[in-house]
This record gives structure tokens, sequence and C-alpha cells, in this order.
């Protein structure tokens, strides 16, 4: 597929100021992207793609999007490259738009060198001694003790509120990564657990138990993606891309707040029409698993059950490989095997080609698993994140 | 009953856009921002309406109250704290602490009021009980 005539250029602006004293950056990204939405005769409810490079404040465009309330966001690429990262965007944008995966594609850039010390790059300072000019959303949130823990903690008390959810339900998620860690030799912890062992671990923030989460490890990983041309030159069993999907879930001003949910309500439909499968159809599934709660609400989300029914649909081993009926991270996901440097979505991927492949451990491999699943979690579940689906397919 | 929670406070990180909201602290006025153009109010405060996207944003004192939505109580700390999120009169829900109330007497749905607590910096709000 060529971008060639896909995409136009259709708004462009200019910011006129050279000198910002008295505005933060995030200011003049907002400004800028208004003015080039007026060019082109649109609004900010019709932008469904956001680009920005590291200049801009906050975590990877989650921070942006959500402080511009671009709230039909569902594709999203903060690629730095230094000063040329915008004309890569025009190019990436065009991509996603060939592909439909955005129609109408945002880019900006803002910076105040001249107001934070004058050093080349992103401007950090505030313009005036004791200022900040960091992320947009840092005075309303970073004082407040935000870890992982206690913030998905947050999302696990919504949802046993709305849902009757119980802590038992959410340690069989925990459960059934022991069970399938015991087989992972690279396992960072393989003994395999119970509900009373998780319930019994001490409580980290209410209600996640230390075994709600997962573990903390060095390590790495990488993955090779390549034309159907050179897939098929290769020896290899062939994984093929069906389908994909992202979407950031933000607050948007807080008026609408639900912490019951996640971006995967967004990411998953994308994904199951590109495929043209439904959750009933998927044989194995990676679930980014962070705690628990995440594992339970993507569940949901992705349509594996009804929301609300996350609870009862985890428990009694439904996800242990050879008992339940969706086995998920044999590997021993996040919980129990790796999350390498805080970033797990990458090992997510891996089991699902080892799944697709027939090459996860043989205590834990699915029969004639052709069609998997894999899902990523990234930013924070109860303040803003992003989330990502895919669908993969072993080729006969 | 447990003792009451608190929560250490660092200087929030103030910008040019929000200053007035922690100078209006200091003097003790809890401040959100509401649009003109929609009639919403957003939290946190931003010169453009996340709503609609007018740059008519006014500053409107709040009394502050309002009930919580949820919470978490950290407990790999040396002092536990609790965070949560407040639905406000208002509309908006904002991240902040509880304090001045058991542990066991936070619950989703409880009224609380919001206290502009000292830092070393500017204060922040936290909230405890509604009397």
């Amino acid at each position: 597929m060529s971008i060639k005539g896909k995409a136009y250029i259709m708004g462009a602006y200019e910011h006129p100021t050279r000198d910002a004293p008295n505005k933060t950056t995030a200011q003049l990204h907002v400004e800028s992207a208004a003015g080039a939405l007026a060019d082109a005769g649109l609004t900010f409810d019709d932008v469904d793609g956001y680009f920005c490079a590291g200049d801009a404040p906050g975590f990877g465009g989650l921070s942006m999007v959500d402080y511009m309330g671009l709230r039909n966001v569902r594709h999203l690429d903060s690629t730095e490259t230094g000063g040329s990262s915008y004309v890569l965007h025009v190019g990436h944008a065009a991509e996603a738009i060939a592909a439909g995966k955005c129609n109408v594609a945002l880019i900006t850039l803002a910076g105040r060198p001249r107001n934070s010390g004058g050093r080349p790059g992103p401007s950090r300072g505030g313009g005036a001694p004791g200022l900040s000019d960091g992320a947009p959303e840092l005075g309303f949130e970073a004082v407040y003790g935000g870890s992982t823990h206690n913030i998905y903690g947050m999302c696990a008390t919504r949802h046993m509120h709305e849902f009757g959810t119980t802590s038992e339900q959410l340690a069989w998620i925990k459960v059934a990564a022991s069970h399938h860690a015991q087989w992972n030799e690279h396992a960072f912890l393989r003994d395999v657990v119970t509900v009373e062992d998780v319930l019994n671990s001490r409580m980290i923030a209410d209600p996640l138990h230390l075994l709600d989460c997962c573990v903390i490890t060095d390590g790495g990983g990488a993955l090779v993606v390549t034309s159907p041309e050179v897939a098929r030159s290769l020896k290899r069993t062939k994984v093929r891309l069906l389908g994909a999907g992202e979407a950031p879930k933000l607050q948007l001003g807080g008026r609408s707040l639900d912490l019951t949910y996640s971006g995967a309500v967004w990411s998953g439909p994308p994904a199951f029409e590109d495929a043209g499968v439904t959750p009933g159809d998927i044989k194995y599934a990676s679930i980014y698993d962070s705690f628990t709660i995440t594992v339970l609400m993507t569940l949901e989300d992705l349509g594996f059950c009804a929301k609300g029914e996350g609870g009862r649909f985890v428990a009694d081993g439904n996800l242990i490989s050879g008992i339940g009926k969706l086995p998920f991270n044999t590997d021993g996901g996040g919980l129990c095997n790796n999350h390498p440097t805080n970033r797990g979505g990458i090992t997510k991927v891996i089991e699902a080609v080892r799944q697709a492949r027939g090459e996860a451990h043989p205590k834990v491999q699915v029969p004639n698993c052709d069609l998997v699943l894999a899902h990523g979690t990234g930013g924070s579940l109860g303040v803003r994140h992003g989330s990502a689906t895919v669908i993969l397919e072993r080729e006969a | 009953m447990s003792e009451l929670l608190t929560r250490e406070l660092t200087a929030p990180a103030v910008n040019l856009e929000n200053k007035p909201f922690f100078d209006a602290a200091a003097e003790g006025r809890f401040l959100i921002k509401r649009c003109q153009a929609c009639g919403e109010a957003h939290w946190y405060p931003r010169t453009i309406c996340p709503n609609c996207h007018s740059d008519r944003t006014v500053w409107e004192e709040s009394r502050g109250e309002g009930v919580v939505y949820t919470y978490s109580i950290m407990r790999r700390a040396s002092a536990p704290y609790a965070i949560g999120y407040v639905t406000l009169a208002e509309g908006p829900s904002m991240l902040t602490n509880f304090v001045g109330m058991a542990p066991e007497e936070l619950k989703i749905g409880l009224r609380v009021k919001v206290i502009l607590q000292p830092t070393e910096g500017l204060p922040v709000p936290v909230f405890g009980p509604a009397q």
C-alpha cells in the first residue's frame, strides 16, 4: 500500500509569538492546534489522530490529548526524532489515514526556550522563579502520592463497589498466572499460589495485596515485523497480524470520571473488526497484568465477558491453560514471570507469538492455537492511560 | 478506632496557567474553572475548556463540597495515606488525599469538604469529613 494520494494537509498555523513569558508550553500547543483546526475549518472534536514529539509536556502524548480535550482520538504517535519529528509525523499520519486508523490527524509543536533559561530542546522552566512548565496536570496530581499500586487500587475499589467484585475473584488471576509460571524456567516467581496465599499476603494499597501486584524485573525483549514477501522467504512459522487497535483513556476535565473501564473498550473493536473475528474465536490471550484488576477490567472491556462479570469469569481457574475456557499469560505474565523495566507490553506479544507458533511450554501450550490476542495497558489505569490490542493468526 | 489519616505534602508544581488557583488557596479560597461558552465546570483548571474548547474560561469560588468517588489506602509507606477522587458538587471529579478520618471511615459516597493544607510552597487541596 502506497500513501500516494491518500492524505492531504488541510490546516497549517504558525503561532505568532516569539517570546511567551506569560503562557505555558501546553497553552502554546493548544493555541497552535486551535489555529490549525480553524484554518482547516475543523474542530477539536473532529480530531481522531494526535501526533507530538518530545517537546510536548507529559507522558507520550496522553497529557496533551487530555489537556486539549481531544475526546475522539483513537490513534496516538509520539515518535521523537528531534526537530525532524513533525515532518516524519506527516508521513506517519498519512500511513495511519491510508490504513483507516484515523481521518483527521493533528500534529503540534510548542516550547518556550527564551523563558526557561534559553537551553535548546524541550523547555521545562516555568518562566519565573519557582514556576514549573511540565505536564499541565502536574500541580494537581503529583503531590498526592499516586503510585501505580494505589492508583490501580482505586479502580479496584470502585469496581468492587459497582459490581460486587471480590478480592477472592481477583486472586484467581494471580493463581492462574502462577500455575503457568511453574513451568517457565526463567520466571521470577515459580511457586504455585492459592487464593488464600493471595488474600493472606500483606496489603499494599487497598484492596490490592502484595500478590495482586506484578513483579519488578530487569530485562528486555524485541520483535521483528516483516512484509509478507520477507515472511515467505524465511523458514520460521508465520504469525500474521490480523488486526490492531489503540486508544487513550482520559479524564477530559473530570466531568464523567468512570474508573470501571479502560481504553480497551475502544482499542478492542477495531482490532476485532480488522481481523474479522470475535472474542469467542480467540484461543489464547496475553492480557497486560500490572495488577490483577488490570486483567479483570481488560477482559470485560475486550468483550470476553459482560461488564461487571469479570470476577465470575476469572474465578475457578477459567484462565488456566488446560482447565479454563480462556488460557491467559501462559509464560506466567507480569504477575509471576517478567515485567521488564515496568513495561510489560512486549512480553505480552512474545508469549502470544510462542502460543501461535505452538512453541509455548508443552504444559501450557494451547492445542491448535491458531488465533491469539495480545493487549497492553500503559500509563496509569486510574488517571490516564493508553490501550493497545493486536490479534495474530498462525498462517498454515 | 485507628489513627486519623494525615498526609505530608510537598510543594505543588505551580505554572503560569494554574498560579491563580494556588495564590487563591494561599488566601483560603478554593477555585475551580467554569466555561462561559458551554457552562460546564472542569478540573484540573485550564485556560481552554476541555469540553467545548472555548477560551472563555473563568475562575469561580467553590465551597469545595463533594462525595468520595473512590479511594485506596497506601500501606506501603512510613505513614499510610489515602488517595482518591472526589466528585465536586459542581460536577467534576478530582484526584486528592483524604485526611482527618480513620481509614475505616473512608467509604465511597462519603460527604467530604476541602481543606487547603499548607506545604513548604503554596497550599494544596485535600479533603476531610463534611461537618
